[in-house]
């Protein structure tokens, strides 16, 4: 049914057609509608319950190495010729240029959430947080506050271009996050815990609220025992999920072909080289159904597909957008996305992950003599020209004696991306997926990091224990 | 009178019994061209628009405060957006302490934030900007190897506030910079560094100062080793001091302080940071790029005392986080129902950077902070974060240094502030920069 389609293909013909008319050599329109809700409870009140709708189109118009992009929040054919006119206008070509190729029957990605957000009643949201906020106050006294948020977005996308791709997604993605303060006579820490996926209310069944509400109380009251962090070089065990942070900001940005192709990462040029250990097979994937950085199709159109990146040590492949793809002669890898469509697509990670080995995560432990043991992790961020990286230990013990033992306080870890990859030297079979949100040049998109429980002969913490 | 505060007027005017509204509408327009190698690589030049409502119902126990957003300004959208916000009212638990601000009889100051100037730039004198500035950099040194991207963007702005209980207000500013993004290269290795030069016009900007920011610090980051691990005086540069009043801001916030969620609450009187330490928050002065004559409600903004010479003065409050605390509000609410902070500034000393480098003698100079956002806590306060810099040696600066960890917590740097320059720095965003020395800071590095 054409109405479903965002736009009517003949307006889409229509747009395209003024969007090359100057000579480009390439045209796309992009049309989103997002509607997101966001509800709070803090100390039991329910505070704040939002909701948003983003609507709009982005034409984009390639002439050369030169990208022209407007966009409009006015979906009328008037709207979106000014706003082609206006991408255009980095096309001063007389002749030449693009032939448009009609667009042909829509591919149409359906939604695959089981319960739509909008069907869901604000009051079975606010359910949920009771639910949670009961659980992580059972923990006792210790816990002095909780705050929840419960959080969907569905957004339904298309894409079509002068090729004649026509194509649609329709992502919905669901989030609770529990926020705990435990407070005594050491002061005060925190704990948190994220449950989302690429799911619809589904996503919140009473087992899983309660683990995660769970984990952020547990989490808060360990480290109000926590001793400070040590300082210096050590072996570290990454517990499994979202560690696989550290793939992404070790090596993931900088396998990225914008990064390639401008030669700005220390990866460039290097595929068929041994550039980490022979544990490391890392792959991409934006197939993973469920996990949050999944996608039927990127926001270039592009099909998600499953790229292995490094396998057994060595550099195959990188990620790939439209423009990086096109300059290279080759096909998009189906990372091309963008956070709305006021932004350009650029190349991005979508689930990210390291593949198991045999080992189990108790026999890594046991076969550490001292170490320092993560549990949980914050954000990182990476310098791709360099290799340098920073993530956060949110939760950690330290090792002793091949055994877990005294919690720690928050530290950073900082490393060198190739020199991480050739210390991974323990690669478990208990393979865990966890969400997080990356950022690139101001857009932030969602994306999955996983990994088995592994260790690293050695990476720096930043504690401040001699 | 504007359409976009014609829309606001006759939105609020629906509210009606025992129901209050608030209007936020903003409209801009922005020019965003980025060069690479000769070339224009992106042109994008876009308009757009925000709605966003809030409702507040009052009840027998308090108030409650549904909020709804939309990208466009059609009737229909901001229909909907209207009868969101009115649903989401209805779910939320009634509280004694939620108000909407009233006009509280503080005159805005007159402060212009619109560049007469703004319109002097063609877009073809912005494509030369960033293609000049791409160029300049490239030839400003012969360790360039590439430069990742050389953007040039400006913006304009309105928006306006309009409530049922009388805050009527609208704001206007511009804003235009440069920013490059360098990478040296010698001896097989890269660092990468960043230029930025900030004004309210394309006119003001300099491509000059730029570029040779961007070859500056990613030329003098070549050769970097890995610092010794030590306990040491940190020279935080404007850049990165400005990253730390950031972090510290968020302790200030009455929102926080109320919550309990900050290491500053029950503290105030008591001595928080050295002698030298004077903090104020002041977004009435037209210096800072953060500058506005009103807050989020449509309060006037204010010049409030934090820290004065390093005892706690104050926080910073919105009108629910006031009402809260039981006092008023300091014009602190920022867009979204957050109370924060929103134009810092320190008090100057007397040295410079080259100065200070000098009194120091020994000790490291942080040039770039990474994975604050996850190596800080402003509730606990603990510190650890990633940083590139260079020694400092025999009051000089030394060699370059990378993949180090600096550690302490807030709480204790404060007090060990031992140098603060007079070279403040007016960058975008939250916190204008100087020089700042802080004693006894864990440097973990070989």
């Amino acid at each position: 049914m054409a109405t479903d389609l965002l736009l009517e293909p003949d307006v889409i013909d229509a747009v395209l057609a003024v969007a090359v008319a100057n000579g480009a050599d390439f045209a796309e329109i992009f049309v989103e509608d997002t509607r997101s809700t966001t509800t709070t409870m803090d100390q039991r009140r329910v505070e704040d319950l939002m909701s948003n709708r983003s609507r709009g189109a982005g034409v984009r118009v390639i002439v050369g190495s030169t990208t022209g992009y407007a966009h409009t929040a006015d979906l009328s054919l008037a709207g979106l010729l000014a706003a082609a006119e206006a991408a255009r206008s980095v096309a001063q070509r007389q002749s030449g240029g693009a032939t448009v190729v009609a667009v042909g029957a829509a591919q149409v990605h359906a939604m695959r959430a089981e319960i739509e957000p909008s069907s869901v009643d604000r009051a079975r949201r606010i359910e949920v947080l009771r639910a949670a906020d009961d659980i992580a106050r059972s923990h006792g006294g210790a816990i002095s506050q909780v705050q929840l948020s419960i959080a969907d977005n569905s957004r339904r996308i298309l894409v079509a271009n002068s090729l004649g791709l026509l194509s649609t997604d329709h992502q919905v993605r669901s989030r609770l996050n529990v926020s705990c303060v435990a407070s005594g006579d050491t002061g005060m820490q925190t704990g948190r815990a994220t449950l989302a996926a690429t799911a619809g209310f589904e996503l919140f069944a009473p087992e899983r609220v309660a683990e995660t509400a769970n984990n952020a109380a547990r989490q808060a009251i360990t480290k109000m025992s926590a001793r400070p962090a040590p300082s210096g070089d050590f072996p570290i065990v990454l517990a499994n999920g979202f560690g696989g942070v550290l793939f992404h900001e070790a090596c993931g940005h900088g396998l990225e072909a914008d990064a390639i192709v401008k030669k700005t990462s220390i990866y460039a040029d290097r595929v068929g080289e041994l550039v980490a250990s022979e544990l490391v097979t890392l792959v991409d994937d934006g197939t993973c159904d469920g996990e949050w950085g999944a996608i039927a199709i990127d926001d270039e159109g592009a099909p998600a597909s499953r790229n292995v990146l490094i396998e057994n040590g060595v550099l195959t492949d990188y990620m790939w957008d439209y423009v990086r793809a096109t300059q290279e002669g080759r096909a998009s890898s189906g990372n091309g996305r963008r956070q709305t469509y006021q932004d350009l697509p650029m190349v991005r990670m979508t689930n990210t992950f390291l593949e198991t080995r045999d080992a189990t995560p108790d026999q890594i432990i046991a076969d550490t003599p001292y170490g320092v043991y993560v549990a949980a992790l914050g954000g990182g961020q990476v310098d791709t020209s360099t290799g340098d990286f920073v993530f956060g230990m949110t939760e950690a013990y330290l090792i002793e004696n091949g055994e877990i033992t005294a919690p720690l306080r928050e530290a950073n870890l900082v490393g060198n991306g190739p020199d991480v990859l050739a210390r991974v030297d323990a690669v478990a079979n208990d393979f865990a997926m966890a969400p997080g949100t990356c950022g690139k040049w101001g857009q932030q998109v969602p994306v999955g990091s996983g990994q088995p429980t592994m260790r690293l002969t050695g990476m720096t913490v930043g504690g401040t224990a001699a | 009178m504007s359409e976009i505060r014609e829309l606001a007027r006759r939105i609020a005017g629906e509210a009606s019994g025992n129901e209050q509204i608030e209007v936020v509408v903003a409209s801009g327009s922005d020019t965003n061209v980025t060069a690479y190698q000769g070339s224009v690589e992106k042109f994008t030049s876009a308009t757009s628009a925000g709605f966003s409502i809030r409702v507040l119902l009052d009840g027998p126990s308090g108030a409650r405060i549904g909020t709804a957003s939309t990208g466009a300004l059609d009737d229909e959208s901001v229909a909907e957006a209207l009868a969101q916000a009115r649903d989401n009212a209805r779910f939320a638990t009634e509280d004694e302490f939620l108000a909407f601000a009233r006009p509280d009889g503080v005159a805005a100051p007159e402060i212009d934030l619109v560049s007469p100037h703004f319109d002097a730039l063609s877009t073809a004198d912005k494509i030369e900007m960033a293609l000049e500035l791409e160029r300049a950099t490239r030839a400003g040194d012969g360790r360039i190897r590439q430069v990742q991207a050389a953007t040039y963007v400006d913006y304009r702005s309105a928006s306006v506030i309009v409530s049922s209980l009388g805050i009527d207000v609208e704001t206007a500013e511009t804003g235009a910079y440069l920013s490059v993004a360098a990478i040296a290269h010698e001896n097989g290795e890269n660092q990468s560094g960043y230029g930025l030069s900030v004004g309210r016009a394309g006119s003001e900007l300099s491509v000059e100062t730029a570029a040779r920011d961007a070859i500056r610090r990613s030329t003098e980051m070549l050769g970097a080793v890995k610092a010794p691990s030590t306990r040491t005086t940190a020279v935080f540069d404007s850049r990165t001091a400005s990253e730390l009043l950031s972090i510290i801001s968020s302790a200030l916030s009455g929102d926080m302080v109320v919550r309990g969620r900050s290491f500053f609450a029950g503290r105030v009187g008591e001595k928080v940071a050295a002698d030298a330490f004077t903090l104020v928050d002041d977004p009435t002065d037209i210096r800072h790029f953060a500058a506005s004559p009103v807050d989020g409600e449509g309060l006037a903004s204010r010049r409030n005392a934090l820290i004065t010479d390093g005892t706690l003065t104050g926080f910073v409050y919105d009108t629910v986080s006031a009402r809260r605390a039981g006092t008023a509000s300091t014009g602190n609410a920022l867009r979204g129902g957050v109370t924060g902070c929103r134009a810092l500034q320190l008090l100057p000393g007397t040295d410079d950077f080259d100065a200070i480098i000098r009194q120091v003698g020994e000790g490291i100079v942080v040039r770039s902070l990474r994975g604050v956002h996850s190596g800080v806590n402003p509730i606990s306060g603990d510190f650890s974060v990633g940083i590139t810099g260079r020694m400092i040696r025999d009051g000089q600066l030394a060699e370059p240094v990378r993949e180090v960890t600096i550690a302490s917590s807030l709480q204790k740097m404060l007090l060990d502030v031992v140098a603060i320059g007079n070279d403040i720095e007016w960058l975008p965003g939250l916190a204008a920069g100087q020089t700042i020395a802080i004693s006894d800071i864990t440097v973990t590095g070989s």
